[in-house]
């Protein structure tokens, strides 16, 4: 690290912090092929800054980045005011660090001596990578479990935000699923979006405790149009049909809560669901068995009785009980955003990696979303594979309006 | 600030090695030694703590405390924010013990800690008269003789404790030794920073068997420890037992020319509560009598000695961090504190995974706030 003098926040102070100079000096490494910028994105690459202000938040309908870290925190302190201020602090470091910063106004290397830097430093000389931070806040947040009214806000809990029912299979982990509070930290480098999370934890020390976290990579959605479509562990492209960024009315009617006055309005509801894949038995089945199960050709991603990816699916030709049938807005009759990406923690003692799915997706409602969708799937052969272990539910507020804003404004101020 | 040290003639080991002198009690400052313009008696017992007087002059004073109950215990004499004026450890059933303590004029609390855990039982102590201000460096001086005169009577206490456990291992003792080993260690928990600076001593008193290097000998607390809980068997315990009774004099030896830094307690203080984290909350440092909860205890109590040796510089370059560090201390003290048992604490393994989770979380929030005494000790 003795090479890096430079903390983050004089690099771009000092090559700016428009696209133009990030890529000037070189990205080394991030910038591949497969992330070349289409055309009607000319100016942005992998390495540029994604705008943290707007009416929604960012990380929802942002070009899904490559990498993944989630972290659910518990909330430790029983003070309204001290909970207050973190969110302040946390709100004005995801503002520097989406913009390639340092966490903290003296930065990891030109503070004191003695003092403990205000940035961890890992990122230091990294660009932004399209780093976004998204909050969201989590039922128990709300209400304790034993009725308790934490924070004087029991009364601001949306209806919609109660945990979500039992679903047939499910094997949760009640230590890695719900929380208080969340960020989703995505970004194209892994490096930035851990660093994003480990700074933000250390900012909270004493007054939130990280519940459970889960790094992922290589996305398996597309949230918009010119992404090319991703595979999953399964190898089959997932998200061919999901919503885009471009579907503007979709997103309204599916993705956006529309509630004048409240302060979800322009939110969005978010569901995280690890779904282990037991890859290896379905490493074992056959191509044509894959198929069926899923409802896609594994080649191009095309819907089974159809030759090219993004021909619409006819449901006639595919099996009843595959995945792509069940899940179709068809039949589940309701369409929700997903943005999941891909993990492997390892082993689970058995020889067997323990991979799969980080599923994450964003609704208007979750009762109307990933709870119907989810029930519609009680049939789908895919259930064969793959196990739901950690579950959460947390309501994610609108985007911040300029610098003085801060995350739970609406729901605190 | 209220309370004031006088200027001490000498920071550091003029100070210590006049405690030496002083047997048993603790003397507070160098120039203290028989000059006690009066004696106050206090009589500690398992539940009550009646001192002498609730209202002093200005000055230097007497304390001699008998302890009536039936549990060790110790008495302390605090100013605000729990900073140690003057502390005698180790007072053993029917034992009578003096100490001097130097106190100008402002309001302080005694308190008696049967059983050396928890907050104690508390007393106010009003002193009257003059108060002198102290510039930054007499203050920042006045903090290590303190803290050095704090671990002058903790190595006084760690060399007694250890000869009893010691006695104990030494005639076979399982049941006895099992209870004075958690008792020693305190004292040798509390000063632990000190002990590791003086590099090979640490490893021989204090190594885990896994820190052991293939063809070195393991020695110390934790051999003994296995010994007790693992095999019961005590016949080839004899040198080790001899050899940490030796390791535990010359640490006594070698603290008599310790000199430190301002900047050390801080380091210290630190340092002590990432001792927590990394083994004591993590149940790793008393593998196998899993009394990692007297540790902790120990820890913490050597932390907060640092830090409010500290407290009158904290007090005045950063007003809000040094309130901020007694409520954080006070708030860890309370969650340990739901632990306690008898003398001492429930094991390690006795603890829900919550319970656990609530001992970190508190630990966190208490060393996020000392991580910034560094800074402010520094200038």
């Amino acid at each position: 690290m003795g090479a890096v003098k430079l903390s983050r926040r004089d690099f771009f102070g000092a090559a700016g912090v428009g696209a133009a100079g990030v890529v000037a000096l070189g990205a080394g490494g991030v910038a591949s092929s497969r992330a070349a910028a289409p055309a009607d994105q000319g100016t942005t690459t992998v390495s540029d800054a994604v705008e943290f202000h707007g009416a929604h938040q960012a990380g929802i309908t942002t070009p899904a980045q490559d990498r993944l870290h989630f972290v659910a925190f518990d909330v430790i302190t029983d003070d309204r005011a001290a909970l207050v201020r973190m969110l302040q602090q946390w709100t004005q470091a995801a503002r520097r660090m989406t913009r390639g910063q340092d966490a903290g106004p003296v930065g990891a290397v030109a503070g004191g001596d003695y003092a403990p830097p205000d940035d961890t430093g890992e990122a230091m000389g990294l660009p932004p990578a399209g780093l976004t931070l998204t909050i969201g806040f989590g039922p128990t947040l709300f209400t304790a479990a034993d009725g308790t009214d934490r924070f004087g806000i029991a009364d601001r809990r949306p209806a919609a935000l109660v945990g979500l029912p039992a679903f047939p299979g499910d094997e949760l982990d009640p230590a890695t699923s719900d929380g208080d509070l969340c960020i989703q930290a995505c970004a194209n480098d892994p490096q930035v979006a851990v660093h994003a999370v480990r700074n933000l934890a250390r900012i909270g020390q004493g007054l939130v405790g990280v519940r459970w976290s889960q790094l992922g990579f290589g996305r398996t959605s597309s949230t918009t149009s010119d992404q090319a479509t991703p595979r999953n562990l399964f190898g089959f492209k997932d998200g061919t049909d999901n919503l885009k960024a471009e579907q503007t009315a979709t997103l309204d009617r599916f993705v956006w809560v529309d509630d004048p006055g409240s302060w979800m309005d322009g939110g969005s509801y978010l569901v995280s669901r690890r779904i282990r894949m037991l890859v290896e038995v379905w490493d074992r089945q056959g191509l044509r068995d894959q198929e069926q199960t899923i409802g896609r050709t594994k080649g191009s991603g095309a819907p089974l009785g159809q030759r090219a990816e993004f021909d619409p699916v006819d449901l006639s030709a595919l099996p009843a009980t595959s995945h792509v049938s069940l899940a179709h807005p068809t039949n589940a009759g309701t369409a929700i955003l997903r943005r999941g990406y891909s993990f492997v923690d390892g082993s689970d003692g058995l020889g067997r990696l323990d991979a799969g799915l980080f599923f994450l997706c964003y609704q208007s409602d979750p009762a109307t979303g990933f709870v119907q969708v989810q029930r519609n799937l009680r049939t789908d052969k895919l259930n064969e594979y793959v196990q739901h272990t950690s579950s959460a539910l947390f309501a994610c507020p609108p985007g911040l309006a300029g610098e003085d804003d801060w995350w739970g404004s609406g729901l605190f101020g | 600030m209220r309370t004031r040290r006088t200027p001490l003639v000498a920071a550091g080991a003029a100070a210590l090695t006049l405690l030496a002198a002083c047997g048993g009690g603790s003397g507070s400052g160098a120039d203290a030694a028989g000059d006690a313009s009066d004696e106050i008696a206090v009589t500690a017992s398992d539940s009550t703590c009646e001192v002498g007087t609730s209202e002093l002059a200005a000055g230097t004073h007497q304390f001699t405390v008998t302890n009536t109950g039936s549990s060790v215990t110790e008495f302390y004499v605090y100013a605000e924010g729990d900073r140690i004026m003057g502390e005698v450890e180790n007072i053993a059933p029917g034992v009578a013990r003096s100490l001097l303590v130097e106190l100008p004029a402002g309001e302080y609390q005694t308190a008696c800690k049967p059983g050396m855990t928890g907050d104690g039982i508390r007393n106010a102590l009003t002193v009257t008269g003059e108060s002198e201000q102290l510039s930054d460096d007499e203050q920042l001086q006045a903090a290590v003789a303190d803290y050095t005169r704090y671990v002058g009577s903790q190595v006084t206490a760690l060399q007694e404790q250890t000869q009893a456990f010691v006695a104990a291992v030494e005639a076979g003792d399982v049941a006895g030794a099992q209870a004075l080993y958690p008792v020693a260690r305190t004292y040798w928990e509390r000063i632990e920073p000190v002990a590791e600076s003086f590099g090979d001593l640490d490893p021989r008193v204090d190594a885990r068997e896994n820190d052991v290097a293939e063809g070195e000998t393991w020695t110390g607390f934790h051999v003994l420890e296995r010994d007790l809980w693992v095999t019961g068997d005590l016949s080839q315990s004899g040198p080790v037992a001899d050899q940490l009774v030796a390791d535990i004099d010359e640490l006594a030896t070698r603290v008599q020319d310790l000199q430190l830094q301002p900047l050390d307690l801080a380091n210290g203080a630190l340092a002590l509560l990432d001792e927590i984290a990394s083994g004591k909350v993590t149940g790793e440092e008393e593998r196998y009598s899993h009394t990692d909860l007297w540790d902790f205890q120990a820890n913490l109590d050597g932390s907060q000695a640092a830090v409010q040796s500290l407290r009158p510089a904290i007090a005045e370059a950063d007003p809000d961090l040094a309130a901020a560090l007694d409520s954080a201390f006070a708030a860890t003290q309370a969650e340990l504190a739901q632990y306690a048992s008898g003398d001492g604490f429930v094991l390690y393994t006795a603890l829900t995974p919550e319970q656990v989770r609530g001992l970190s979380d508190s630990l966190n929030a208490l060393a996020a706030q000392v991580s910034q005494v560094p800074a402010v000790v520094a200038g």
